[in-house]
């Protein structure tokens, strides 16, 4: 500790500024006590703390200066991690010839965001709850694991989420679970329908529809549910009495709830996809698809797109606004049995009857990885957190970290049931997975399945009604408009230049000029003798001569990159079409890509 | 086995007794959070649309003048008086906050042309028709004691405007000429004429409290200098302006309010070419006052409306009209930024909101936030067409409407006109001249 040295000589001077002042500036030689902020924190904390201490009983020893070093100096560092998590989209960076106004205007714009984003990342720290695991001993398999065994290990509350439903006669069942999972509503092939607190096992209502019902679904609040029966669309309150019976909507096959749009999506038998605003009880949109019978259908909640799976291995993406759809493609060689989509909107996951379980990632719609489950599987679900299910035949395989890039490995968890399995649904919030199936509903313990923290504003489980009431109130206000569901979510914050430009075009036509044109080059009117006529043409032609050679490099540039891309794809053509053995003793045309 | 489950205590989350306010646990993770931006448009929507609900900006006519209000000014100390002087001479004292008259002068014969408060706020000046100043005191007489003035002088010619100094006891006038008074003396210490037979209204700057500009009748707004003997330096326009109103808090610009429908925002520094051209008005601006803020003003019109432009739009963020307000004469910001005095020919003074959806009264802390929540919210979309829709309609009269566009087919048949001489003339032969370069005829110095 060199530079604590003069400190200690000096220790007959009393006054504590003074003494500051006498200090001399830190030389490159000497042992620096303090580490850049860039490095690991671990190490930089327990150096710091050394060397404080130090600092501190050296002090100690002069016993004059009352003043202490803060030993952690600055800000507290947020992991780099934390702060990936809130980032929305990239920094803006300023153009240097920019307007003053709009560069005061984007800075302070940046700053706030930066502020906003760093305030949320430590608020991250503070979240209370940490999400669940399941750890198996050596040479233990989790998937091994039985519900009795997990349920016997955790406390009696959350042991008491393993639980069966033996419902045999009116099966197989669908299920839905309400937003916030505190309620469950499963219904029966055979006509059975059921909505139950699932924690405390009340139930809220039972009846029987008398009919074929294919599928129910919540809608906003738990207060409300629709019902695809065999002709027509039902919707029942939580008491089972019925509210409305929509006759535009028939032969329904599924159904999905879009909460933030207030729409309810659904398929039919006669292929197609309509949409009712259940705030306002009108069809929004009906869209003839074309593709036959619609089984199988998911719905993206990064952006509201409806994914309907076809029965030649196609899965299309749909929004109200348009006829046609967004996207179509080609996922599987047979039909698409089953499809989820995770709710950062990234992944997608598909099955089909070549019984092959594809990952995709759907921002570049390119195949992440995929494998082949012996059996297929017929239904498939993601959790919160991004843990897959999937039901093949009569057992549900849970599946870890299959979302990324690694390749699917064995599975998480197993649980084998009796009957087909028609229904599978993670409860939000909850490590709990749902399965409807022949013989009745099962609730099976997933641990880490589900967000430990949920935000009160948004879903709040423990909410109170009046809570609930209020919540109502503010989610209708702030009700997305149909037409603004498209794949990119964000749309609506980027700049219009299309718009921009056309408007820029009818200026121009309007008022005979371009009034964003940038101003000819004037040269200065000079001293005498070096203005003349002919001087100023000179100089007004070496600055346009300028200009003009700076488009054109640009442009040249341009065209080289351009080819040089084109050539790159005809050559890597040439390479995946016929290659013989004899081609290794061709002459390479471009260096081998190591 | 290690096991871990999640299994939250409903006490960590539920509020313990019913007094007790609900716990709110939030989780800004975005994934938690979709559409937040489609969200957050439909939010400033509905902020926009309620914001049109709620502009409700009358709040009160203040009756009692007899003849057509001439000339208002704000209490320099105090923020619930105000002072109005009317066509018949008669000189009114207001309490803003009862809507009452508190006191009735009848100051001068024929109209009282221009009324000021001293910087103290215990007197104030009045001109009128019959060529007189006279001084008053704030302070009305006993019961029983007749009113009488403080102070008169007799002048030689009739005055048109008057205006105190802000720190010292020296106000000046203006008429055939401007004059600068010393409060203790019966004739000016300094007077300045330049060319003009009249001048129409006379102004302190707040800050540098030496200079005053004028608005003449020959066209031209005069800078002076009260230290010096000649007046500093004028610029003509093409039209008359009418009165001009310095900007309190960058003293250095000042707004005129121009024959020719429009404001004209000058920076005293460069007169060669205004500022800005703050255009909407469809007839002649007779009045300008700038917010206490300065960064919005208040403009009257002889087309019965008052605009309010911000200090660097050149367009106004809103109109006020009634079916009863006639031509405005005059017009006022009060003190603490909130309200805005307009004095019109039919013998009312009316009291409207500067921001028109505002809420009157104390605010809790909730609705403050909210509040200024919205309007964040509505400057973040403003840009978007629908918001900017709702945000821009207003309703004006017909005769307006018909005005408006009646002056849009004749600035574009001038612009047609000039276009296609521009196309038949040799290049470079017809400039383009800028709406700014086109109304400033010359800078005398």
């Amino acid at each position: 500790m060199a530079a604590l040295t003069p400190e200690v000589l000096t220790s007959n001077v009393t006054h504590v500024g003074k003494m500051n002042k006498k200090k001399p500036p830190k030389r490159y030689w000497e042992e620096t006590d303090e580490k850049r902020p860039e490095e690991e924190q671990g190490t930089t904390r327990r150096k710091q703390n050394k060397s404080t201490a130090k600092v501190r009983s050296s002090k100690w020893k002069n016993d004059e200066t009352l003043e202490k070093e803060d030993p952690f100096p600055g800000e507290a560092p947020i992991p780099k991690k934390k702060l990936q998590k809130f980032m929305r989209g990239k920094k803006y960076n300023v153009h240097a010839e920019a307007n003053q106004k709009v560069k005061e205007a984007i800075m302070s714009s940046e700053a706030m965001t930066e502020f906003a984003q760093k305030q949320a990342a430590r608020y991250d720290l503070l979240l209370p709850e940490d999400a669940g695991f399941l750890e198996g001993d050596e040479d233990e398999d989790t998937n091994t694991i039985s519900q009795d065994d997990i349920a016997d290990a955790v406390d009696i509350t959350s042991g008491s989420k393993y639980f069966n439903l033996h419902l045999s006669q009116f099966g197989p069942y669908r299920l839905d679970y309400s937003r916030t999972g505190r309620h469950l509503l499963v219904g029966g092939k055979k006509g059975h329908v059921a909505c139950i607190n699932w924690q405390s096992k009340d139930l809220m209502c039972e009846m029987n529809v008398m009919e074929t019902v294919n599928d129910v679904k919540w809608l906003h609040t738990e207060a409300m549910f629709a019902v695809a029966q065999k002709k027509w669309l039902y919707i029942y309150d939580s008491k089972g009495v019925e509210l409305h019976c929509v006759k535009k909507f028939n032969d329904l096959l599924r159904m999905q709830f879009l909460p933030y749009h207030f729409l309810l999506a659904t398929t039919s038998a006669t292929g197609f996809l309509q949409y009712l605003d259940v705030s306002i009880g009108k069809e929004v949109a009906a869209i003839c698809t074309k593709m036959g019978r619609l089984d199988v259908m998911s719905q993206n909640p990064h952006n509201a797109v409806i994914h309907l799976g076809h029965s030649n291995g196609t899965v299309s993406l749909w929004s109200p606004i348009q006829k046609e759809p967004l996207v179509k493609m080609l996922c599987h060689r047979g039909a698409v049995r089953s499809l989820t989509v995770d709710k950062t909107g990234t992944y997608m996951v598909t099955s089909g009857l070549d019984r092959k379980l594809k990952v995709y990632d759907i921002r570049a719609f390119k195949t992440l990885h995929s494998c082949v489950l012996p059996a297929g599987a017929s239904c498939l679900s993601l959790s919160q957190r991004g843990l897959l299910s999937a039901a093949t035949g009569d057992i549900v395989q849970v599946y870890q970290n299959i979302l990324g890039s690694s390749p699917v490995s064995k599975p998480y968890m197993a649980h084998r049931l009796r009957g087909q399995i028609w229904g599978l649904a993670y409860c939000p919030f909850e490590d709990v997975l749902g399965i409807g199936h022949g013989e009745g509903f099962t609730s099976m313990i997933v641990p880490g399945a589900g967000e430990p923290n949920f935000d009160a504003l948004d879903t709040n489980p423990f909410r109170s009604s009046k809570q609930r009431q209020e919540w109502e109130v503010k989610a209708l206000l702030e009700k997305v408009q149909p037409e603004l569901i498209c794949l990119d979510p964000g749309q609506l914050s980027k700049v219009d230049l299309v718009s921009f430009e056309q408007k820029h075009k009818e200026r121009i036509a309007a008022l005979g000029f371009d009034p964003m044109e940038k101003d000819r080059f004037k040269p200065r009117k000079k001293t005498k003798g070096r203005s003349s006529a002919g001087n100023i043409e000179k100089i007004k032609r070496k600055v346009a001569y300028e200009d003009q050679r700076d488009e054109i490099r640009q442009s040249i540039e341009e065209r080289t990159e351009r080819e040089k891309e084109l050539t790159q794809k005809s050559m890597e053509k040439e390479d995946l079409g016929n290659k013989s053995t004899l081609d290794r003793f061709k002459k390479r045309k471009y260096p081998q890509q190591q | 086995m290690k096991v871990k489950v999640l299994s939250r205590n409903p006490d960590d989350y539920v509020r313990e007794t019913t007094r007790d306010i609900q716990r709110v646990p939030r989780n800004y993770d975005p994934t938690l959070h979709p559409f937040e931006v489609a969200r957050e448009y439909t939010r400033a929507l509905n902020a926009t649309k309620l914001e049109k609900v709620f502009a409700k900006p009358f709040v009160a006519a203040l009756d009692g003048h007899r003849d057509g209000i001439s000339c208002i000014t704000k209490h320099n100390k105090s923020l619930s008086t105000v002072l109005s002087g009317a066509c018949d001479g008669e000189v009114k004292v207001w309490n803003l906050p009862k809507r009452q008259c508190l006191r009735t002068v009848q100051a001068h014969e024929g109209f009282v042309r221009g009324i000021c408060s001293r910087f103290c706020g215990t007197s104030f000046f009045t001109i009128g028709d019959d060529k007189t100043i006279k001084q008053w005191n704030m302070e009305a007489p006993e019961y029983g004691v007749r009113e009488e003035p403080l102070n008169m002088i007799l002048g030689k010619t009739v005055f048109t405007g008057i205006d105190h100094n802000q720190r010292q006891a020296t106000f000046a006038t203006c008429g055939q000429s401007v004059d600068i008074w010393d409060e203790q003396r019966s004739s000016p210490i300094r007077s300045f004429s330049w060319g003009a037979d009249s001048f129409s209204c006379v102004r302190f700057n707040p800050v540098e409290t030496d200079l005053l500009a004028s608005c003449a009748s020959d066209r031209s707004i005069v800078l002076y200098d009260t230290r010096e003997s000649a007046p500093l330096r004028k610029v003509v326009m093409r039209l008359r302006s009418n009165t001009l109103c310095w900007n309190p808090m960058e003293a250095y610009y000042f707004t005129c309010a121009n024959e020719d429908y429009n404001l004209y925002t000058y920076d005293m520094r460069y007169l060669d070419l205004p500022v800005i051209v703050h255009k909407d008005h469809v007839s002649a601006v007779l009045d300008v006052d700038y917010s206490p803020t300065g960064q919005e003003f208040v403009s009257a019109s002889f087309d019965r409306t008052i605009r309010i432009f911000p200090k660097d739009k050149g367009h106004s963020r809103e109109v006020y009209h009634t079916k009863r307000m006639q031509h405005v004469i005059c017009v006022r910001w009060s003190a603490d930024s909130k309200y805005v005095l307009s004095g019109s020919d039919e013998m009312n003074i009316r009291l409207w909101k500067a921001n028109a959806s505002e809420k009157l009264g104390l605010l809790s802390q909730r609705e403050k936030n909210a509040a200024t929540y919205k309007k964040k919210l509505m400057e973040k979309y403003q840009q978007h067409p629908q918001v900017k829709r709702i945000a821009r309609h207003r309703h004006l009269p017909r005769d307006i409407m018909k005005q408006r566009r009646k002056l849009w087919e004749m600035t574009e048949a001038q612009r047609r006109k000039q276009r296609n001489v521009r196309k038949h003339s040799k290049p470079g032969s017809v400039p383009l001249l800028s709406e700014k370069e086109k109304k400033v005829a010359a800078v005398v110095e």
